[in-house]
């Protein structure tokens, strides 16, 4: 356990080295495009950096608010992408669970205490984005549907029917506005203390974190989700792994994960349901989780150093008028760069999933599987 | 013969990997109009002779004519445009496309379908049944793909045709068709190359058989002048008389492993396995004789519990340890350490909290009993040798002693050290009452240390008597 304790310290390490320069290489990034554009790179670097973490205010109620929804969905596609899964469907999940939390809410809100109301808001959209996670699992395992695609597809989905559900059936009292009635207090996460943004979401997801990493080193069932996501062919062969319950475990908890982000994200920051509601967490997810090199842990940090990203990318946009859309830009940029040279340590099977979408041995194996239980 | 001179030939050929010489002196001659039989044991350097003849490899010495001209072959387009064509054991089509795309892939210019057409009309009776062109090769069946491969081979005017293994992935009816075919071929003055361990496909259809034994021709005559035991004994080489019978051990243990009726079918429901009935005792070696695409793989991995038997019952004791033929795929996680690799066996059905201080003491344990050389016991599988590899797969396999050990060449591509090392654990094993059941690829070795000997044919098992002549006639389907 030392040695196995040291060699992951080893790992975090070189992750660390190639995330200041990655802060670094952002930072030009940043200021090379601001100036193209035609702005002051330093003016516009400054107000970055006031806005994320230049200031407390910043640091409390803007970037780690921010971090909250990404360290989640964060923490869901490096569950997924461990066990060798393609889930790019965070963003349906994060849909899904927040649509079931206000739903809870607005039903329970009003006469049940908080106590009761946020834990049921929380498991129920958990549950809601195992369930969006189901449909691309089950696809996958009943008929080979890639779930690369699927997942994307159900993000679609998951949008288009919160559109619909907000301007029918949760639709706030006055049928005005495209977005549910605001959840009552007693439905709402409370704030860590007066006078910032920052919410009790935010130790959850710390804490989500905290216990994936435990679950993925020191559980058996964590250890069948790593052989799988690094060998499936070992999994069945020399260690005997049931592949499809595995496979569909981690899938379910992925989504739960997304979910859960949903959940928080309406009961802590937004108070309501509209389709807007995330401006695309469940994507910038999977360049958290592959800059937090599909650590758990490191993937809580990745998605803090996003959040200040996008929070500096407003402050940049209110200060300095730079379009905020940069943030996407360097976000995109990043994904590309790491992609380009495959300097984090991310398991093989995963990149050339990303490169080759096709069957895997897995599906093979499991494909014969079927056959077989179904003959006998 | 010398006014007509011969389609393709080989000759002096030598090949060097490294410091392994894969042919020695290697020559082979083609007739034009003839279908040309090339046998050997997996290993024998079959493949590497094709690879030479169709410019995938450069031999080391010796010339490659075609037509009695001397050519130098740099790439399969060499070959191709000098009228050589390639069917592989594993194809090569692009599964998405359709039927048409894949014919005109690797061609030049532009793609014209009714071209395309009038080219087919005439192969296609050469082929078989009709083909449509517009199928997507995904929904073709297996025999209609290797039409399509041969297909592809004929529409670049081929008058050689090298196929290298082409019955292995077919069932008995769909093989006598397509051997059928060949002569088709041969008689309309295509030249036909047959690679295969099958000896009897190459019986009935061959004008000519060549015998190649560990990289050196051992036989070339026309098939009229041979008969079956001079091939076997051209395969298999000469042997020594039976290793003794004294040192096989008289069984005594129970019976642990009883399969009665066992049927094997894979996903494309093919028989894989038919009707098995055997018994595995305690304290024997049971040796599992056969070549490649019998069968035996299937048979090993039901008997190891990690493959589903179809029918029938397989009895099992309740732990079986598993060595498997491709380490790399199947018995390692190459990226984790050893304490995880040693956490592998059984991870399958452990529940609850990982207990790191143990599984590092036993994998050390491991490490220090089966004499694995790493540094320590956190270094990923992937630096060690195969050999220190594969010790730690049979140190983990044994360790605790299963009631059974089932493994799949054990000794591939070790060296004569490490493999002798192997053949010790598993004897050392078997006297301490491990019930074994071990496939080889080599014959040799599976008589040096079995007690008894299963040989399966076309998915059919049955036991003989270990005796190299015996055996090595059962395994290649001769009576």
């Amino acid at each position: 356990m030392i040695e196995a304790l040291r060699r992951s310290a080893l790992r975090a390490s070189g992750v660390l080295i190639r995330w200041i320069i990655l802060v670094a290489a952002v930072a030009a990034l940043v200021a090379t495009m601001t100036a193209i554009v035609g702005y002051d790179p330093w003016v516009a670097l400054g107000s970055l950096w006031h806005g994320s973490l230049g200031t407390q205010y910043a640091v409390l109620s803007a970037t780690l608010v921010r971090a909250t929804p990404l360290m989640l969905t964060g923490l869901a596609v490096t569950l997924a992408f461990t066990a060798g899964l393609m889930n790019i469907g965070a963003e349906g999940q994060l849909l899904a669970g927040a649509t079931a939390a206000v739903a809870v809410g607005l039903a329970t809100g009003q006469s049940a205490s908080r106590l009761v109301t946020v834990p049921l808001e929380l498991v129920l959209g958990g549950l809601a984005g195992a369930l969006w996670a189901f449909i691309p699992a089950w696809w996958r395992q009943r008929f080979g549907v890639l779930e690369v695609i699927s997942t994307i597809m159900m993000n679609f989905v998951a949008l288009y029917l919160v559109g619909y559900l907000v301007r029918g059936p949760l639709q706030e009292p006055l049928h005005i506005y495209p977005q549910s009635e605001g959840l009552p207090a007693a439905a709402r996460l409370p704030l860590l203390a007066a006078g910032m943004r920052l919410h009790w979401g935010f130790p959850i997801a710390v804490l989500c974190s905290l216990a994936l990493w435990w679950a993925l080193r020191f559980t058996a069932a964590g250890f069948r989700i790593r052989v799988l996501g690094m060998n499936p062919d070992a999994a069945v062969s020399a260690a005997q792994i049931d592949v499809r319950r595995t496979a569909m475990r981690a899938f379910l908890a992925s989504g739960a994960l997304a979910g859960l982000a949903g959940a928080i994200e309406v009961t802590g920051v937004t108070y309501s349901l509209y389709e807007n509601l995330s401006p695309g967490y469940g994507y910038t997810a999977i360049a958290v989780a592959l800059v937090g090199a599909l650590n758990p842990l490191l993937t809580a940090v990745s998605s803090i150093l996003f959040g200040a990203l996008e929070a500096g990318a407003a402050a940049m946009q209110r200060d300095a008028g730079v379009p905020s859309v940069l943030a996407s830009v360097v976000e995109a940029s990043i994904i590309l760069l790491l992609l380009a040279f495959r300097e984090l340590r991310v398991p093989g099977s995963v990149l050339r999933r990303l490169r080759a979408w096709r069957p895997t041995a897995s599906d093979r194996a499991s494909a014969t599987g079927d056959s077989m239980s179904g003959r006998s | 013969m010398t006014e007509n001179p011969p389609a393709l030939a080989l000759e002096h050929i030598d090949k060097w990997f490294g410091a392994v010489q894969a042919l020695s002196d290697a020559s082979l001659l083609i007739r034009r109009g003839t279908i040309h039989a090339v046998l050997g044991e997996n290993g024998a350097g079959k493949t590497t002779l094709m690879r030479v003849a169709y410019g995938m490899a450069t031999p080391d010495r010796g010339v490659v004519r075609v037509h009695g001209r001397a050519v130098h072959l740099r790439s399969p387009a060499d070959a191709i445009e000098r009228g050589i064509g390639m069917v592989h054991q594993h194809f090569t089509l692009v599964p998405t496309m359709t039927v048409a795309e894949n014919l005109a892939l690797g061609r030049r210019g532009t793609l014209r379908s009714g071209e395309m057409g009038t080219v087919l009309g005439d192969l296609v009776s050469a082929v078989g049944s009709s083909v449509d062109l517009n199928a997507r090769v995904n929904d073709l069946s297996v025999i209609a793909q290797q039409r399509l491969e041969l297909l592809k081979v004929l529409t670049r005017n081929a008058e050689t045709l090298i196929l290298d293994e082409p019955t292995a992935v077919l069932a008995p009816a769909e093989a006598d068709d397509l051997l059928r075919r060949l002569r088709g071929l041969a008689d309309a003055g295509q030249s036909v190359v047959l690679v295969t361990h099958k000896l009897r496909d190459a019986l009935r259809i061959a004008d000519d058989v060549t015998v190649l034994r560990q990289g050196t021709i051992s036989l070339a005559s026309p098939r009229a002048e041979v008969n079956e035991d001079q091939l076997i004994e051209a395969m298999l080489g000469r042997r020594p008389d039976g290793s003794s019978a004294s040192t096989r051990r008289v069984r005594t243990g129970s019976v642990l492993i009883t399969a009665r009726d066992v049927s094997i079918v894979d996903s494309r429901g093919l028989p894989r396995v038919r009707n098995a009935t055997f018994e595995v005792h305690a304290g024997e070696i049971v040796g599992v004789a056969a070549v490649d695409g019998s069968g035996h793989g299937e048979l090993l991995r039901a008997i190891a519990g990690r493959l589903p038997v179809t029918s029938g019952t397989l009895t099992l004791p309740t732990s079986v340890g598993f060595v498997p033929g491709d380490r790399h795929r199947d018995g390692l996680v190459l990226t984790m350490s050893l304490i995880e690799n040693y956490l592998l066996k059984g991870a399958g059905a452990t529940r609850g909290v990982i207990k790191w201080r143990d599984a590092t003491a036993i994998a050390r344990e491991i490490v220090r009993n089966f004499g694995v050389r790493v540094d320590g016991v956190g270094a990923t599988a992937m630096t060690l040798s195969g050999g220190n590899q594969q010790r730690f797969i049979i140190g983990r396999e044994l360790y605790g002693m299963p009631a059974a050990l089932v493994a799949e060449n054990p000794t591939r591509g070790l060296d004569i050290q490490a493999t002798l090392e192997v053949r010790n654990r598993l004897v050392e094993a078997c006297s301490e009452g491990v019930a074994i059941v071990f496939h080889s690829a080599d014959l040799d070795e599976i008589l040096a240390i079995s007690d008894r000997v299963l040989v399966v044919y076309n998915g059919l098992v049955r036991e003989v008597v270990p005796d190299a002549d015996l055996v090595g006639r059962a395994m290649l389907g001769a009576a």
